[in-house]
């Protein structure tokens, strides 16, 4: 019997007066893992494409394991690394476990690295996956939507804006207020207003600080600090950062502190150009935050400050520190929570480029500020599309 | 001059009045279905803040605050007690002033106001303006800049919600959040947004 009739079997209990009508949601959610959903638009209008939503949200979430390979990899070199340097001998608990079943502790091994980093991010993934999903499932249930893929790409970008240290309890309270505050609330996937993922790690952010932000928590050893870069510019400028031994290069293959998916500018240009060659990413966003940050980061330099090293710090180190690039690439083209016309995507995006150099340079709360400045965009979309639905109203209505 | 632009810009987005405040709710969520009505009613409450916190500057530094009757031959008197009564008087009689002057002068702007011009008397950001500006002892050309500062960032603030809400109407909300509840949230969400200025200190 093929997973086809297997499946049509099962089909008319799930329908309406069928023995489990409630949980037509979940049918739906198998069914269409396994096999594109047959149904076609009613109504009048009708656009013939092969592009859906199943395919746009797996081609999001394909490109994120970019940055989620070579982030678990630089977790773990890092930890491997620091572990020779403080002399433990090997990790404890089910981590170690596991790590003795498969690998060594060498960070000059590929492998042994690969399996240090997905020790660590494995977990955080799996919760995600699991808590967000069970809300997702549960909202789809009792509110008679369907469960929709696009829950693949707020689990696997929530997770890769995590550090790997981050403790299991808090990952599945972050994603829950992600899902259910960010989105389920207001009707599900295309209808809220802020990028969920990031809504989710903003409450992690202002709830527990100390699990996510700071110089301890990057590497996953115990008792090792180091910071990241953008915290040693913002204390002693470029020269604070050269003077950890770190060069540009490093910054950009991903040799650096920083959460799971961030690290490896690299590795995240590699998915945005696949995202932007299958045209599911918009150019003009990435262009207008590129633009807007090149532009701030260049004025701040040209004002200069005695006080403030961050003042001084070029563009193309903004570029490949902290989240800017994951940001620019992944968050900021959430086609939900940004700008829908095309002048509004400009504009959109270089609010997101000025407010993440700003809030970096100017804010000594934050020293990362791509995370806040995106959800502050997404708050501003709207009302970039009416305004440039209201110009193009009034420029037509002059030539009648 | 600089320091005057630091001020300006604290008072629109560091110390955003409805946003981190939340002063003014009670408009700011009730008139922000639409965006055009909300602009009108952001900038009607810029006129407003930008009069009544250097007017009640004026009455405070020169009437009520601690010895201010020194002009007038009481420098022992303090009336500082009377401020909460005086303030909300010389707002409703600004408002009042102004809603007859748009009447005879600019009826457009009048007619497109309509009530929210009387609303703006009881709205609790236009007070607190004024009693802010008294807790932080502004002078009276600090208490300008404030007072425009202040009635900017709620405007802004409310033209925000009013765009937000109206992409909302798209959105299926459950049955028990709908309406107040969930602008609520919303309104909690962008302060959310709003503390990417937290911290700054100019």
């Amino acid at each position: 019997m093929s997973l086809r009739t297997f499946m049509d079997g099962l089909e008319p209990n799930f329908h309406k007066g069928g023995k489990y009508e409630k949980y037509y949601a979940i049918y739906e959610m198998v069914d269409t893992i396994f096999y594109t959903p047959g149904k076609t638009t009613v109504g009048q209008s009708h656009v013939r494409d092969a592009v859906d939503m199943k395919r746009v949200m797996t081609t999001v979430w394909w490109c994120a394991f970019f940055p989620m390979l070579v982030g678990m990899y630089m977790v773990g070199h890092n930890a491997t690394a620091a572990m020779q340097e403080l002399g433990i001998p090997a990790l404890e608990g089910w981590r170690g476990m596991i790590i003795s079943l498969m690998a060594g502790y060498d960070p000059n091994s590929l492998w042994d690295c690969f399996v240090y980093g997905a020790v660590f991010y494995v977990p955080i993934y799996a919760v995600t996956f699991v808590v967000g999903g069970l809300w997702e499932v549960l909202f789809a249930v009792k509110r008679g939507h369907e469960v929709n893929e696009g829950f693949f790409v707020t689990s696997i970008l929530f997770s890769l804006t995590l550090p790997a240290t981050i403790p299991l309890w808090q990952v599945a309270i972050g994603i829950s207020f992600g899902v259910v505050v960010g989105k389920e609330i207001f009707g599900g996937t295309g209808k809220n207003f802020l990028n969920p993922a990031l809504t989710g790690r903003a409450f992690l952010y202002f709830a527990y600080p100390a699990q996510i932000s700071g110089d301890a928590v990057w590497t996953a050893v115990d008792g090792y600090s180091g910071a990241t870069a953008l915290s040693l510019a913002a204390a002693g400028g470029l020269e604070g950062v050269m003077a950890s031994g770190m060069t540009w290069w490093d910054a950009f293959l991903g040799n650096i502190q920083g959460s799971v998916g961030e690290v490896s500018t690299l590795a995240i240009f590699i998915g945005g150009a696949v995202l932007l060659t299958t045209r599911v990413a918009s150019w003009r966003i990435m262009a207008g935050v590129f633009l807007g940050m090149t532009a701030t980061s260049l004025m701040f330099n040209w004002i200069g400050s005695d006080t403030n090293p961050m003042f001084a710090l070029p563009w193309h180190w903004h570029l490949v520190l902290g989240g800017f690039a994951f940001g620019m690439v992944y968050m900021a083209t959430d086609p939900v929570s940004a700008a829908m016309t095309n002048t509004g995507r400009w504009w959109y995006g270089a609010l997101i480029g000025v407010m993440c150099v700003l809030i970096r340079v100017v804010n000594p709360a934050f020293p990362e500020g791509m995370m806040l400045a995106i959800l502050f965009a997404n708050l501003f979309a709207p009302l970039f599309d009416w305004s440039v639905v209201r110009a193009n109203v009034r420029r037509r209505l002059a030539r009648v | 001059m600089e320091y005057y632009l630091s001020l300006f810009v604290r008072a629109i987005f560091i110390e955003n009045i409805a946003l981190v405040f939340f002063l003014g709710m009670c408009t700011f969520i009730a008139i922000s279905k639409k965006i055009e009505t909300s602009l009108g009613l952001g900038i009607a409450v810029v006129v407003v803040q930008t009069i009544t916190v250097p007017v009640n500057n004026l009455i405070y530094q020169f009437l009520l605050a601690d010895g201010a009757l020194a002009w007038a031959g009481f420098p022992e008197v303090d009336l500082s007690f009377l401020g909460l009564l005086s303030y909300i008087g010389v707002i409703a009689a600004m408002v009042q002033i102004l809603e007859m002057f748009l009447d005879k002068y600019v009826p457009a702007l009048y007619n497109s106001l309509g009530v929210f011009l009387p609303l703006i008397t009881v709205n609790c950001a236009i007070l607190g303006g004024s009693l802010f500006m008294v807790n932080r002892s502004y002078n009276f050309s600090e208490s300008i800049v404030y007072g425009l500062g202040s009635g900017v960032g709620w405007a802004i603030a409310i033209v925000v919600l009013a765009g937000i809400r109206e992409k909302m109407k798209y959105s299926d909300v459950p049955e028990g959040l709908r309406g107040l509840g969930i602008t609520f949230i919303t309104v909690g969400l962008m302060s959310l947004g709003f503390m990417s200025f937290g911290g700054i200190s100019l």
